[in-house]
């Protein structure tokens, strides 16, 4: 879309992200590079600027 | 998410993809499904500013899409991350799509969606990720692919083994796909088949490409065993002797079912409501009307 650090995600993806379990918004955590969705109680991680959306692959949170 | 049987094994396609991208996938008809696609989209005048490939195993749909000047931003979703990945790209499984509603312009997928086990509640998802007026176009196989294939290890199962186990995934038919379109709410909706035949010089071959596709067997029911030497070498006989050109070539069939609708939106055609006609058909046929109560022909 624009340019962009490589590991960086594009602000205008996650824009259009949602948890792919509950269809609800994702809060970004750009410290831990890590998308929440608090509906499902998951963080999705972001590996090399790429959002993991699989559940699978997602840490449980409180 | 949903009830649909366990067809496939979702986490056993996503590695078989990325173990053909270590391979070097092999490509001719995701190249050939591509140059349609572009060929296709490049006949829809209407621009498309934010569009999504979705699952499309290699990047031959996004390379060819990105030379359309219709097409703005492209997304594309990933089996997972790897070396491979490309800019605006997520990982995602088709089953759960990441997409906020009414976010997308165009949906394109290219050779993913045969291997999905709930087809409807994917078209959904899809149907509800798009804006109104926009598009989805799906290349999948179809029922007709590796019909050879399938035959041949039935055959050779059931002679040395006395009974079959799923080798070769069922496909959809192009008539159901037609109606599901239409269920999961697109207008328009619009399915036709592209029937390619490869060949190749033995068997071997051609499942050494199905593996460089990520298309060897996911299924959920397949056999944990290893498929044993003799119905292997007895599959290979059978199919030779029945799919061979005169040349000794084997034939492969491999069927591209295209499908493809709109999200409805006012502006777009749709039937007029019965008795709304402007002309009459007969004046049109230049024929004599003839009223519902009365017998044609006869008298």
């Amino acid at each position: 879309m624009t340019d962009h650090p490589a590991d960086s995600v594009d602000p205008k993806l996650l824009e259009i992200l949602v948890c792919p379990l509950t269809k609800t918004p994702l809060e970004y955590d750009a410290e831990n590079q890590e998308l929440i969705s608090r509906a499902a109680k998951l963080a999705y991680p972001i590996r090399d600027g790429i959002p993991i959306m699989l559940p699978e692959e997602a840490r449980r949170i409180d | 998410m949903s009830e649909s049987p366990i067809i496939f094994d979702r986490a056993l396609v996503r590695r078989r993809r990325e173990r053909a991208l270590r391979l070097g996938p092999t490509t001719f008809l995701l190249d050939r499904v591509a140059d349609d696609m572009a060929e296709r989209l490049a006949a829809v005048t209407r621009r498309f500013d934010l569009a999504l490939d979705l699952g499309t195993p290699t990047q031959a749909l996004r390379l060819a899409l990105a030379r359309l000047p219709s097409i703005g931003t492209i997304v594309g979703t990933e089996p997972i991350a790897s070396e491979a990945a490309r800019q605006n790209a997520v990982a995602a499984d088709e089953e759960a799509l990441p997409f906020r509603d009414v976010s997308l312009d165009l949906v394109v997928s290219g050779l993913a969606l045969q291997f999905v086990n709930d087809l409807p509640g994917v078209l959904i998802q899809i149907r509800r990720a798009l804006k109104p007026d926009g598009l989805f176009v799906g290349a999948l196989l179809g029922g007709e692919t590796l019909t050879e294939l399938r035959q041949s290890f039935a055959g050779a199962e059931s002679e040395i083994e006395g009974g079959i186990s799923p080798r070769v995934a069922p496909f959809a038919d192009l008539r159901d796909l037609g109606g599901l379109l239409q269920r999961a709410g697109f207008a328009l909706p619009v399915t036709d088949v592209d029937r390619i035949t490869a060949r190749y010089d033995s068997v071997f071959a051609l499942m050494h490409d199905l593996r460089r596709m990520g298309a060897t067997n996911a299924l959920a029911a397949r056999r944990r065993t290893m498929l044993r030497r003799d119905t292997l070498m007895r599959m290979a006989e059978i199919y030779a002797e029945r799919f061979a050109d005169p040349d000794g070539r084997l034939r492969a069939t491999f069927e591209i079912v295209w499908v493809s609708g709109w999200t409805p939106h006012p502006d777009q055609q749709k039937p007029l409501k019965p008795g709304s006609a402007q002309a009459r058909l007969a004046d049109a046929l230049g024929t004599r009307e003839i009223s519902a109560g009365e017998k044609t022909g006869r008298s």
